[in-house]
């Protein structure tokens, strides 16, 4: 890792790139985008390899999920500038190295300014790749990529930045947003919370399985729920929780085979550090009682099975920490729309995932719930709706990106306003008397009709006298 | 914030904890939700500008000797308009935004819901005391928000007939406004709002983000800067001169975000400039400025003595062309040009905010832009010129919050632009459907239905389904059936 004095002289060479303006131009945006978009071609069968390696993903999650989402991002990106923020700072994460790394790195450039991207040290096998391909596809003088953990991370974090954008976890947020705060850089974070499926009673079959089939993959096939929108957990209606747990299990079965580290389409856990956190999730013995399908771990491999827990308590810390990993607790409800509140005694989400077809279910979780987004009888796909803003709020996030609004985020939207020497009401100017006022009372007021008739003398005074400090 | 007297703290962290805790009940019964009652509380603040004008005039009389057709321009008549405008446009601003979906989501349709953020805080300072308090209130209000205001204590009478209207007019169960000073904001800064709104300078926007950080608060900051004035040669010098004039001194008399700050113009062109100014300056203002009524005063004797030591620095003084003349007990300062202070000087360095204007000379009037790049992005940037060229690119390197060719301040006036800051200058902006928007979360919904579930996304995974879905994505049909079919060369 480079030293601090290293550092600093890069970023100065960084922001003496960018002031000569080449960023500024289209031609060179468009370059650096085309350059990205060969990157990912010419280097996707290594991009595989790498999350397999870090991550035990399938080639095809990892297709679906990290390769195709740069590609829509670069395909709507294209307008030209309000104007570019200068030198930004984008940290990505582990979970989706490539798509957490790539998406915001396009919409930086495609604004026009001059990045510096760190990733993951938790994922090093794709970090390596990134951090020694990125160099070959773009423009060294523009773009620096840092690998390295928490002290490269906090080295960069105390210099001067026109933007940082993050996506992590809540505290590490809080770690960049104040240090940011004391160089007023505007931030982006993309962090997680608890997304909660709403389960409703389906009455058709057809739907039920759709059901089932969208949240299995929202969870376990979501990076084995290490995913920001992964479904955390589910509400549901007492009445329909075995069925639910039934269909569950049937459908794990056909989509991961009888023994799931056999298939190959789940990833792993990240680390020891994550492997045991989750496993300590299960230790409680109140949460363990509550497991009705899976539960087993697999140290050696950092493997854990597809695991349904039936209403653990509510206190336990399943139910209270982000859970992130393959284990989903499915809570009891009388009535679903009791949801509603449970939703909006807990912290807002990235996303809440609503299954029905009652329209006023619909409504009500719309207009009295928060979070970042919601989805209808779908799960992680509003990642893939590039018309929609995506961020959280509240815990879940400040700010937001996909589509046009990645190049608004790395944008300041300066306001222009042009004036003729023309057109200049002599009544703008001291000194004020009770005429001028008028006039500028109208005009004001847009009232064009009374701006002509004080001038002609036709329309009185409204106000009482107003004595000038001296006459001219 | 340079409080004056210690006040006794009228609001500690405990008042302050069930402050937000009360707020936050009246939120969650949904109240603010409503359109009904949205409107009926824009309306009402309407009502109070109206009926109270005279009040506020006095209000501000005491609190900055701000001449009566400013107060009523510049903050009654503007904060009713931006009122007017909200009432006209909530329903429209209110309406979820639908937006396209592609072949990735199909079928569904999906739209943009713009929905409160909860509680809101908004700190307002002191130099458009009424305005700038009332102003970020009517986005939150429009918003759906519960609200805080936190006026400032610099400018005691507009808080506290602030505090006494609110109280009267409005809904007390989601709207208030606490008094006090650095005690008291502290204690409310330690709370967790849902969105701040901090109007005031650079070193206190700090502070307000690092309190924000620990809650993960989105800001609103609207700061300052050094709002440069460029002047070209061959314009109508006469309008120039009253705009920048008008802009300057005829705004609470320097003491406005957005005051040009300081001019840049040619070597060539300056004594020209300087003679302009002086002319129409007694024009304005009279022989003695001084006893003028059409100049505000300064705020208090903590300004009035930084901005005299701006003046007494050693190789300031005798730059002066122009006033110069202060009279302490009753806080004035008179309409003060100077001619190439020095550039390390405190004058060239801080933002001045008040009646102070140095002119700095350059070879060409391009070389001016360098030297605004070269310091922190201002909230504003000013060009008169009638070179069509140099407005393009002035307005293309020149990165500020906002840029007005041919005038100043104006531009705070347009509805449809955005106003706020960049960098040093700020973060966020407000007015008009901006304002809606600032104190607003944005929620992306999607709907989806059952029908139309492509086997491609769920496992087992394979390499068929791969083929596919690389079909799909790169958008060519043919590849798709091609692909379905089992033929493609992969």
């Amino acid at each position: 890792m480079e030293s601090v004095g290293d550092l600093e002289r890069d970023l100065e060479g960084m922001r003496e790139y960018y002031s000569q303006g080449k960023t500024k131009e289209a031609s060179w945006r468009k370059s650096q985008l085309k350059g990205l978009l060969t990157l990912l071609k010419e280097k996707e069968e290594d991009i595989f390899k790498a999350l397999k390696q870090d991550l035990g993903k399938h080639h095809v999650e990892a297709f679906r999920d990290e390769a195709i989402l740069p590609k829509i991002a670069v395909l709507s990106t294209a307008e030209i500038v309000p104007e570019p923020l200068g030198l930004v700072l984008i940290f990505s994460s582990w979970n989706y190295p490539f798509g957490l790394s790539l998406e915001p790195l396009i919409g930086a450039i495609a604004a026009g300014n001059t990045v510096v991207l760190k990733l993951s040290e938790l994922a090093p096998a794709c970090a390596s790749l990134l951090a020694n391909t990125i160099p070959n596809f773009v423009d060294n003088k523009a773009v620096k990529v840092f690998q390295g953990g928490p002290t490269v991370a906090e080295q960069l974090l105390q210099q001067k930045w026109d933007k940082i954008f993050f996506t992590g976890s809540a505290r590490t947020g809080r770690l960049v947003l104040s240090a940011a705060a004391k160089h007023l850089t505007p931030v982006t974070l993309e962090l997680g919370g608890k997304c909660p499926a709403v389960v409703d009673s389906l009455s058709s079959s057809f739907d039920r399985k759709a059901a089932v089939k969208r949240i299995v993959v929202g969870k376990y096939g979501a990076c084995a729920g290490q995913a920001c929108i992964a479904i955390d957990y589910i509400l549901a209606e007492r009445k329909n929780i075995s069925t639910l747990v039934e269909m569950m299990k049937v459908i794990i079965k056909e989509m991961f085979g009888g023994n799931p580290i056999e298939s190959h389409s789940i990833a792993r856990i990240i680390n020891k550090q994550h492997f045991l956190r989750l496993k300590n999730l299960l230790e409680d013995p109140n949460v363990k009682a509550s497991i009705v399908y899976g539960g087993s771990l697999d140290e050696d491999h950092l493997f854990i099975e597809p695991t349904i827990l039936v209403d653990p308590p509510l206190e336990a810390a399943i139910m209270t920490e982000e859970i992130f990993g393959p284990l989903l607790p499915i809570i009891s409800l009388e009535k679903i729309e009791d949801s509603i509140q449970f939703l909006n005694s807990r912290p807002k989400p990235l996303a809440i995932y609503c299954f029905t077809k009652n329209k006023s279910l619909e409504r009500r979780m719309i207009s009295e719930t928060s979070s970042g987004g919601v989805v209808f009888n779908d799960a992680i796909i509003q990642y893939a709706a590039d018309s929609l803003p995506f961020g959280g709020v509240g815990e879940s996030g400040v700010g937001r990106y996909h589509g046009k609004f990645s190049f608004d985020t790395f944008s300041h939207e300066k306001a222009i306003t042009r004036r003729s020497f023309l057109t200049d009401f002599w009544f703008r100017y001291p000194p004020w008397n009770a005429h001028k006022w008028q006039l500028l009372e109208c005009a004001y007021n847009s009232d064009y009709l009374g701006l002509l008739l004080v001038i002609l003398g036709l329309k009185k005074p409204r106000r009482g006298s107003y004595q000038p400090a001296y006459s001219h | 914030m340079a409080a004056m007297e210690e006040t006794k703290v009228g609001v500690d962290a405990d008042a302050a904890s069930r402050l937000v805790k009360e707020l936050r009940d009246g939120f969650a019964t949904g109240k603010t939700r409503s359109y009904q009652w949205r409107v009926s509380q824009l309306k009402s603040i309407l009502k109070m500008a109206e009926d109270h004008e005279h009040d506020v005039v006095e209000a501000l009389r005491s609190d900055l000797s701000k001449p009566e057709l400013e107060s009523c321009l510049y903050e009654v008549a503007m904060l009713k308009n931006s009122c007017s405008l909200a009432v006209k446009k909530l329903k429209q601003w209110m309406v979820p935004e639908k937006v396209k979906t592609s072949i990735t989501t199909f079928p569904s349709s999906a739209e943009i819901v713009p929905e409160p953020l909860g509680v809101v805080l908004v700190i307002s300072p002191w130099n458009y005391p009424f305005l700038l308090s009332l102003d970020p209130v009517i986005g939150a209000i429009a918003a759906g928000n519960a609200v805080v205001l936190k006026p400032s204590e610099v400018s005691p009478a507009t808080s506290s007939l602030l505090a006494k209207l609110v109280g009267e007019y409005m809904d007390n169960s989601l709207i208030r406004v606490v008094e006090g000073g650095v005690a008291e904001t502290t204690a409310l800064l330690e709370q967790k709002w849902d969105k701040i709104c901090y109007t005031g300078n650079g070193r206190v926007g700090r502070i307000v983000m690092a309190a924000a950080a620990k809650h993960l608060t989105p800001v609103l900051l609207e700061l300052g800067g050094k709002s440069p004035v460029v002047v070209d040669s061959g314009i109508n010098l006469q309008v120039a001169t009253r705009r920048i004039i008008a802009g300057k001194w005829g705004c609470n008399n320097g003491q406005t975000c957005v005051a040009p700050d300081y001019i840049l113009t040619t070597k060539d062109f300056a004594p020209k400039l300087v003679d302009a100014l002086k002319h129409e300056l007694e024009h304005f203002f009279g022989e003695n400025p001084l006893d003028s009524k059409d100049l505000s005063r300064i705020v208090n004797s903590n300004h009035f003595a930084r901005l005299t030591k701006l003046l007494d620095e050693d190789r300031v003084s005798g730059t002066i062309v122009h006033g110069g003349k202060s009279e302490k007990s009753t806080l004035k300062i008179s309409p003060t040009i100077l001619l190439d202070a020095p550039r390390d000087s405190l004058i060239m360095n801080e933002e001045i905010f008040g009646p102070l204007l140095p002119i700095l000379t350059v070879e060409k009037v391009e070389d001016s832009f360098d030297i605004i790049n070269s310091g922190t992005k201002p909230l504003a940037a000013y060009l008169f010129t009638s070179n069509k060229k140099l407005k393009e690119q002035f307005v293309m390197t020149v990165s500020a919050g906002g840029v007005v060719i041919n005038d100043t301040v104006l531009h705070l006036s347009v509805a449809g632009l955005p106003f706020g800051g960049v960098q040093e200058s700020g973060m966020g902006a407000y007015h008009g459907k901006f304002s809606f928007d600032a104190f607003s979360h944005k929620k992306a919904v999607l709907y989806r239905s059952f029908a139309g579930d492509a086997p491609v996304r769920y496992p087992p995974y394979t390499k068929g389904k791969l083929r596919l879905m690389k079909a799909l994505i790169g958008g060519s049909i043919l590849s798709a059936i091609f692909a379905l079919f089992g033929l493609s060369k992969d």
